[in-house]
């Protein structure tokens, strides 16, 4: 089952025929993901990857049934392409576009807060629900279905965090990424209420990093409505003050957004930190055992 | 993007916010001449640097002759400033600004930033202009005020008939505060700003009011669209490795020790710093290649690392994904290959074709220990220095 995505989501790609959207693609009907339509503005008419293109989101889920959008579009006009799929009433906007401006996110944000459509990201590797579903850049084989529930900011550093859970035989229900941006669609609160509801999860693992409070307001839910087990670790324990790591959502500014202070916040509401990245698998694992969730001979979650 | 004060002024001063009269001086220009010209008894000298805390450590200096104003001005440029927030090296000073200095009634405190967790623009103001404003937040909470501004509407009158009896000032003020709010938040959205800080924002004896400081930072996303700040971009680096990474679009930050890192990945980037401090090493620099980044990136990311003095032994740690790490491997043999690598370097590959990656490096003749995983390559990165 998982969360927002499963074996039957029909995804459409905006940007389909673009470099990166053509290889990942791809990479997403490899894995075996219904990508049932493209939509590049002057393409419409023609096949890619033997997926048919329309000039327009709204043509393409008439005509194809396509649930869920995924934007691979530069970012001078991914704000007009999450825009144009949540009017044309998709569920589901996936974009991984880094360099959105953060004033058009806010823009983007008030427009579809009146919408039906969610939005993931920007600036993310995607969601996958292993074995089912696969939306964004991801490396398909580190996945392994399963009962863990991961949200993170980050890209690689989910990889590494996902891998580390495979090789101990814990599967994943669903994978979040929800992006490295300072305004970003799901957060971690709304992601880790899916996953308290969805009966497939029965842990999660939560992967932030300095900048911002999404991780304290994080703490405030899950002290309040999360009962399943959660694992966290933040990235950034050693960044200086002042300047921005590589993703514009990850800066200390003023003294706010350190990693100690969401550590400190996690903690007290009773999420079990991993102090070191090498660790995040092993600890879940550890959780799990404490739980009983984690069959110790088969070293495989129990059902 | 950080603007220098009179670049921002100069900004300002276009969308109808009053700015003392003054002039930007840089190396070769006549400073006293330009007391002359600005045509006021008392001017004030303020060193242009991008960090803060210049007025505690001497970068703001008050003038009363052109000859006064020659001398200071001679002395400031080329020297470099220490505050609290430059580091201890100090950042060189490369402009001055000379201006008017204004008979103040009032200083008030007013920034347009935005707040992450409402996802919206927020005007901050207080009555305590002139101060460390995070002194202000720690000691007298109270006396920070938080607006929301809508993103599509602006700023609302009543919004800031609401602020004037807030700050304690006078009524009949409020068009003239709510005129300068709704120009400061033009110059917000039309310039994509990330931060717009007037500290002080001053009444004068006459009512007016003035943007005695200004400090505007622009929002690097949306760069594209600004090309007229691309003047401004050479006097972002703070170093000439910094100027090579933003060249190569690498993200690379400076640190204090002696690893150099190469990951791809902010996030990754910075769990790495994070796990060498904890085996006991200190990290030289953050640098993140980017997900997909090109055997050129890799090479050239490589060279960066390798220039840095402070560095003495290397941890590559790459998840490919996308990225392919046979590719990586062979950009980093080719690397070595042309500049050649005399202290230790470990390297730890995960992820697509990563065999075919440990046979390139083992089969290169060259001195390269690997680590299976991240544990063992901080652990070994760090002996290497110890």
């Amino acid at each position: 089952m998982g969360i927002l995505i499963n074996k039957d989501t029909r995804v459409l790609c905006q940007g389909i025929t673009g470099q990166a959207g053509s290889f990942h693609t791809e990479r997403m009907l490899e894995y075996g993901t219904k990508l049932v339509a493209g939509v590049t503005p002057g393409k419409g008419g023609t096949m890619h990857h033997n997926v048919p293109v329309f000039d327009n989101v709204l043509d393409a889920m008439t005509k194809t049934g396509a649930n869920v959008s995924v934007i691979f579009v530069p970012a001078p006009f991914a704000t007009d392409a999450i825009i144009e799929a949540a009017d044309a009433g998709i569920e589901l906007v996936v974009c991984i576009t880094e360099g959105i401006p953060t004033l058009d996110m806010i823009r983007v944000k008030k427009y579809i807060s009146n919408k039906q459509t969610r939005l993931i990201g920007p600036n993310c590797p995607g969601i996958i629900t292993p074995g089912a579903c696969k939306i964004g850049i991801m490396p398909g084989y580190i996945h392994k279905p399963g009962h863990v529930g991961v949200v993170s900011r980050s890209g690689t550093l989910t990889y590494e965090a996902v891998w580390q859970l495979t090789r101990r035989g814990i599967g994943q229900s669903t994978c979040l990424g929800i992006g490295g941006d300072p305004i970003v669609g799901i957060d971690f609160a709304e992601a880790l209420r899916l996953f308290q509801d969805d009966h497939e999860t029965r842990a999660m693992i939560m992967i932030g990093e300095i900048g911002g409070s999404a991780e304290e307001e994080a703490a405030t839910i899950i002290q309040k409505e999360i009962t399943k087990p959660v694992v966290g670790f933040i990235a950034g324990r050693t960044a200086p003050q002042g300047k921005r790591m590589g993703h514009a959502g990850a800066i200390i500014s003023g003294g706010k957004g350190t990693a100690g202070s969401k550590i400190s916040a996690l903690k007290n509401a009773g999420v079990t930190i991993a102090d070191s990245p090498a660790d995040i698998g092993e600890t879940v694992a550890r959780v799990l055992r404490q739980t009983g969730m984690l069959n110790i001979t088969k070293n495989e979650m129990d059902l | 993007m950080k603007l220098f004060e009179f670049q921002a002024k100069n900004i300002l001063k276009e969308y109808g916010v009053c700015i003392p009269r003054g002039k930007a001086i840089t190396r070769d220009m006549d400073a006293s001449k330009a007391f002359q010209e600005i045509g006021c008894s008392r001017c004030v000298v303020k060193a242009q640097i991008l960090s803060g805390g210049r007025g505690k450590s001497g970068g703001i200096q008050f003038v009363t002759s052109p000859e006064e104003t020659k001398a200071c001005v001679a002395s400031m440029l080329g020297s470099y400033l220490v505050t609290h927030q430059t580091g201890q090296k100090g950042t060189e000073i490369t402009y001055v600004l000379i201006e008017e200095a204004l008979s103040i009634k009032k200083e008030l405190y007013l920034a347009i930033t935005i707040d992450r967790c409402l996802q919206t623009p927020m005007l901050i103001a207080s009555a305590e202009g002139g101060m460390e404003i995070e002194e202000v937040a720690k000691r007298t909470p109270e006396k920070i005020i938080k607006i929301p501004i809508d993103i599509f509407f602006g700023i609302h009158f009543f919004q800031t008939r609401r602020l004037t009896s807030q700050l304690s000032i006078s009524g009949t003020l409020a068009t003239t505060l709510h005129i300068l709010i709704a120009n400061l938040f033009d110059v917000f959205v039309e310039n994509d700003c990330s931060l717009l800080e007037i500290n002080p924002l001053a009444v004068t004896a006459r009512d007016e009011i003035y943007a005695v400081d200004a400090k505007m930072d622009i929002d690097d996303n949306a760069l594209y669209r600004h090309p007229e700040f691309n003047q401004f971009l050479p006097f972002q680096d703070a170093s000439p490795t910094e100027a090579l990474a933003r060249k190569y679009r690498l993200s690379y930050i400076s640190l204090e020790g002696n690893i150099g890192c190469l990951v791809n990945g902010a996030g990754l980037a910075m769990a790495t710093m994070d796990i060498i401090k904890l085996h006991g090493g200190e990290p030289a620099n953050f640098l993140d290649v980017g997900g997909d980044a090109s055997p050129e990136q890799v090479m050239q990311a490589f060279k960066i690392i390798l220039s840095d003095p402070k560095v003495k032994a290397i941890l590559i740690n790459i998840f490919g994904g996308i990225m392919k790490c046979d590719v990586i491997a062979s950009g980093i043999i080719q690397a070595i290959n042309e500049v050649g690598i005399h202290i230790p370097l470990v390297i730890r590959l995960e992820g697509t074709n990563v065999e075919v990656a440990k046979k390139i490096l083992d089969n290169s003749g060259l001195k390269i220990t690997t680590a299976k995983d991240m544990k063992e390559a901080a652990s070994l990165v760090v002996s290497k220095v110890l």
